[in-house]
């Protein structure tokens, strides 16, 4: 089990962080990310992978009118 | 040009000194007055400029029993003490104020285009309109030559596209000159309805045609005509980067030129504002189920697509031009869709350029009254514009009609007959020319919201209970195009706010919603407390707020809170010290704002308003109103019911659940609205307090004796 943005998710297998944003459908592009507290670079979405446990925190910023 | 002038004024245009000419214009049309104001240090220190000038002259001009079409009701506009820059993105704000025909309390709204720069730069911080005409007028104001004219109108056409064209060419020396030119006028819906809205002229020299921007919320519009100005024209020939005689020109280049870079850079990789503006967030929006669909019924639907962002872009909008709606602004978010050939109305087969669609058109336009179909949406946009009406309050007004009608509330015959399903293109662009040649159902649409549900109760039978819970209006002012159900702190966002719901107070769906950073109730207080006066710091200064947070520096998510995109907001205190010469902290900045956001609060209980029991939601606004509706999200709500309540809810009816959610969600409103008003320093009633408007600077006694009043009536 791993906790996004405070609330229990399923871990089935290590994934990327591009992966878990795929998978909860996190498509704003004004996103930060960050697990256990780390920041993560947005180009390290892809390798970075996100383990058992972790506390990952996906901020979606405003934007618009 | 042979218009009988039947004033005319000269002065001596004030320079500019630290962003100010210290100077106001005021004009009475009732009587042809002009005159010359002073701008007082006072004014300066507590309520900076742009919003806050309207809100203090609006103040001294109109009394607690004030109606929207009194003599007396003024029309105020002011740019900013940085308005008119051209290092930075985003200078080119217009603020104006009323007392709104909606909502009878004083409502604030903004546009882009040149109006309040050159106006400016003509020699006016501000400029309050006043009185009522009995004839149309034009007002020209000459900034080179220091020349005001009241004209009376010799037939000028009333819809905006066709107005600002035939004024823009008469005052204008030759084609060169017609940059020099801005003006603000409505169109033929206006006198008609009570959401008029005001466009703000801007000529684009590559296109050879004017464009609009738009001061859309609360009826300016409609206040306009009511005092029968057609146009207000300014013309000013010659701005440089440094008429505003800034205290450091140095500082403002280096922010601006290191702001100009990141928008190169990051702008494809964000939010893709040079491409289609604030309309790139529809499919975003969708997909987090929050664009409002059927009157905010649901958060979305599959049909989106044919609407998306990548529709437009490829079908409709011109690119690859730099679309800024002032000098210097990178961001350049004004789309146009050219050469569009309108279908329908009386302007069709003709070709003309749209502004837009934005963000609010296509969602309100479309979703909302369940069109799918960008052809019309553009031409709903079009309309609107030309028509003078704007486009939120129609929308959200036209979508709770078309609700009414497919739940049996209102009939066929009640509409005389107007299908009004949902998606029926047709009947909502007649409604829109009904607005426009005052006649048939859609004046009574053009009422808004809360006059129609008291219009549909009284006339056509319709139950008030339902009517309350889908009408989504507070305080009058219908709600801007965001479906909001599951996000507590942003049904304060729209709810607790100052003139009504319009997200420009606060925007926090995400960071409520989906991050679930701000889970307790002093949490949401905090942000409904921060980003309210944050973004009034934009209207005080004559500011656009989306180079705020549209675009955000690489590093930025490194920061504590990257949602403040703190840099940015450095970048402002920074801007506004080098221009002023003063020396604020971004601690000041917010104070700046709430001295001005408390003094609306006390404007609104001054006229008998402004308490805890208007800023009350409808209950869409706060959750599912019909079985639909909890069906659209069953998932989520029966967990809700688990979690948050420790029931069953296969043990439960529809009707039960629904019952328990609303019992939950009403009184967590009551929670929010206690902790708001404690973080804002103000009663349990919603009204500030003596002792805090001390602390911030702020009593002045014509605000503590109408709290002192308000108390002493045992309010």
């Amino acid at each position: 089990m791993i906790k996004v943005n405070t609330e229990d998710y399923p871990w089935t297998r290590p994934l990327s962080v591009q992966e878990l944003l795929d998978e909860k459908g996190y498509i704003f592009p004004h996103i930060v990310v960050r697990i256990n507290g780390e920041y993560i670079e947005e180009d390290d979405y892809p390798k970075r992978l996100v383990q058992d446990g972790d506390d990952v925190l996906v901020l979606h910023l405003m934007a618009g009118g | 040009m042979a218009r009988k002038i039947l004033k005319s004024y000269e002065y001596k245009p004030q320079k500019l000194t630290r962003g100010y000419t210290r100077k106001s214009l005021y004009i009475n049309v009732g009587d042809l007055s002009v005159k010359e104001k002073d701008v007082s240090q006072m004014m300066i220190d507590k309520f900076v400029g742009g919003k806050g000038f309207d809100l203090y002259y609006l103040w001294h001009a109109t009394q607690s029993e004030t109606k929207w079409d009194d003599p007396e009701n003024e029309i105020v506009m002011s740019a900013g003490p940085l308005g008119g820059m051209t290092q930075y993105s985003g200078t080119g704000k217009t603020l104006v104020c009323g007392i709104s025909p909606l909502t009878g309390i004083p409502i604030d709204s903004n546009a882009g285009g040149y109006f309040g720069p050159l106006l400016k730069f003509s020699g006016w911080d501000a400029f309050e309109l006043q009185g009522k005409s009995d004839k149309d007028l034009v007002i020209f104001i000459d900034g080179n030559k220091g020349l005001i004219q009241i004209e009376e109108d010799d037939g000028l056409p009333e819809d905006t596209h066709l107005l600002n064209e035939k004024l823009t060419s008469e005052y204008a020396e030759n084609e060169d000159d017609k940059v020099n030119i801005s003006v603000v006028c409505t169109g033929s819906a206006a006198p008609h309805i009570r959401f008029g809205m005001l466009n703000f002229s801007f000529y684009d020299p590559r296109r050879k045609t004017c464009r609009v921007k738009q001061a859309g919320r609360g009826g300016l519009g409609t206040i306009l005509r009511d005092k029968k100005i057609k146009a207000l024209v300014v013309k000013f020939k010659g701005v440089t980067p440094n008429l505003n005689d800034v205290a450091d020109i140095s500082a403002i280049n280096k922010i601006g030129v290191k702001y100009a870079k990141e928008m190169h850079d990051r702008d494809q990789k964000q939010n893709g504002m040079r491409k289609i503006g604030t309309a790139n967030t529809v499919s975003i929006m969708n997909k987090y189920d929050l664009l409002p669909t059927r009157n905010f019924q649901t958060g979305g639907d599959p049909e989106v697509v044919k609407i998306s962002p990548e529709v437009f872009i490829n079908n409709f909008l011109t690119q690859g031009i730099h679309d800024g709606c002032w000098y210097g602004c990178t961001m350049a978010c004004s789309k146009t869709a050219d050469h569009f050939k309108l279908l329908t109305g009386p302007y069709k087969d003709q070709c003309v350029t749209v502004d837009g669609p934005e963000y609010e058109c296509v969602a309100g336009l479309g979703s909302n009254l369940g069109i799918f179909d960008p052809q019309a949406i553009l031409e709903e946009n079009f309309y609107c514009d030309t028509y003078g009406i704007d486009l939120i309050s129609f929308a959200s007004s036209l979508a709770f009609t078309m609700e009414c009608f497919e739940r049996g509330q209102i009939s066929l015959e009640d509409t005389g007959g107007l299908d009004l399903h949902f998606g029926n293109v047709n009947s909502v662009l007649e409604i829109l020319n009904q607005m426009s040649r005052g006649e048939g159902f859609g004046i009574i649409v053009g009422q808004g919201v809360r006059r129609c549900k008291q219009i549909f109760v009284e006339k056509f039978g319709a139950d008030p209970k339902l009517l309350q819970d889908i009408g989504m209006e507070n305080k009058a002012l219908e709600y801007a195009q965001y479906s909001h159900k599951e996000s507590l702190a942003q049904q304060g966002g729209f709810a607790l706010t100052n003139k009504g719901p319009q997200h420009d107070e606060a925007w926090l769906i995400f960071m409520d919603q989906v991050n679930k950073q701000i889970p307790s109730f002093e949490d949401k207080a905090d942000a409904l407390f921060y980003y309210p006066m944050f973004r009034t710091w934009f209207g005080l200064c004559g500011l656009c707020k989306l180079p705020w947070n549209d675009i955000v520096p690489a590093d930025n998510g490194k920061t504590d809170s990257p949602a403040k995109v703190p840099e940015h907001v450095q970048n402002y205190v920074d801007i506004f010290n080098a221009v002023t010469g003063k020396t604020i902290d971004k601690d000041e900045l917010i104070r700046q704002s709430e001295r001005v956001y408390n003094f609306q609060r006390v404007f609104s209980v001054r006229m008998g308003h402004g308490t805890r029991a208007e800023d009350y939601a409808p209950y869409r606004s706060l959750g599912p109103v019909t079985k639909e509706e909890y069906l659209s999200r069953q998932e989520l709500y029966d967990k809700q019911i688990r979690t948050v309540h420790g029931k069953d809810p296969e043990s439960m009816s529809i009707e039960e659940k629904m019952q328990l959610q609303r019992e939950h969600r009403e009184h967590q409103f009551e929670q929010l609205m206690d902790a708001v008003y404690k973080r804002r320093g103000w009663t349990s009633d919603g009204v500030p307090t003596v002792e805090h408007l001390a602390s911030i600077g702020m009593d002045l006694p014509e605000l503590i004796s109408v709290i002192e009043e308000h108390k002493a009536k045992g309010k």
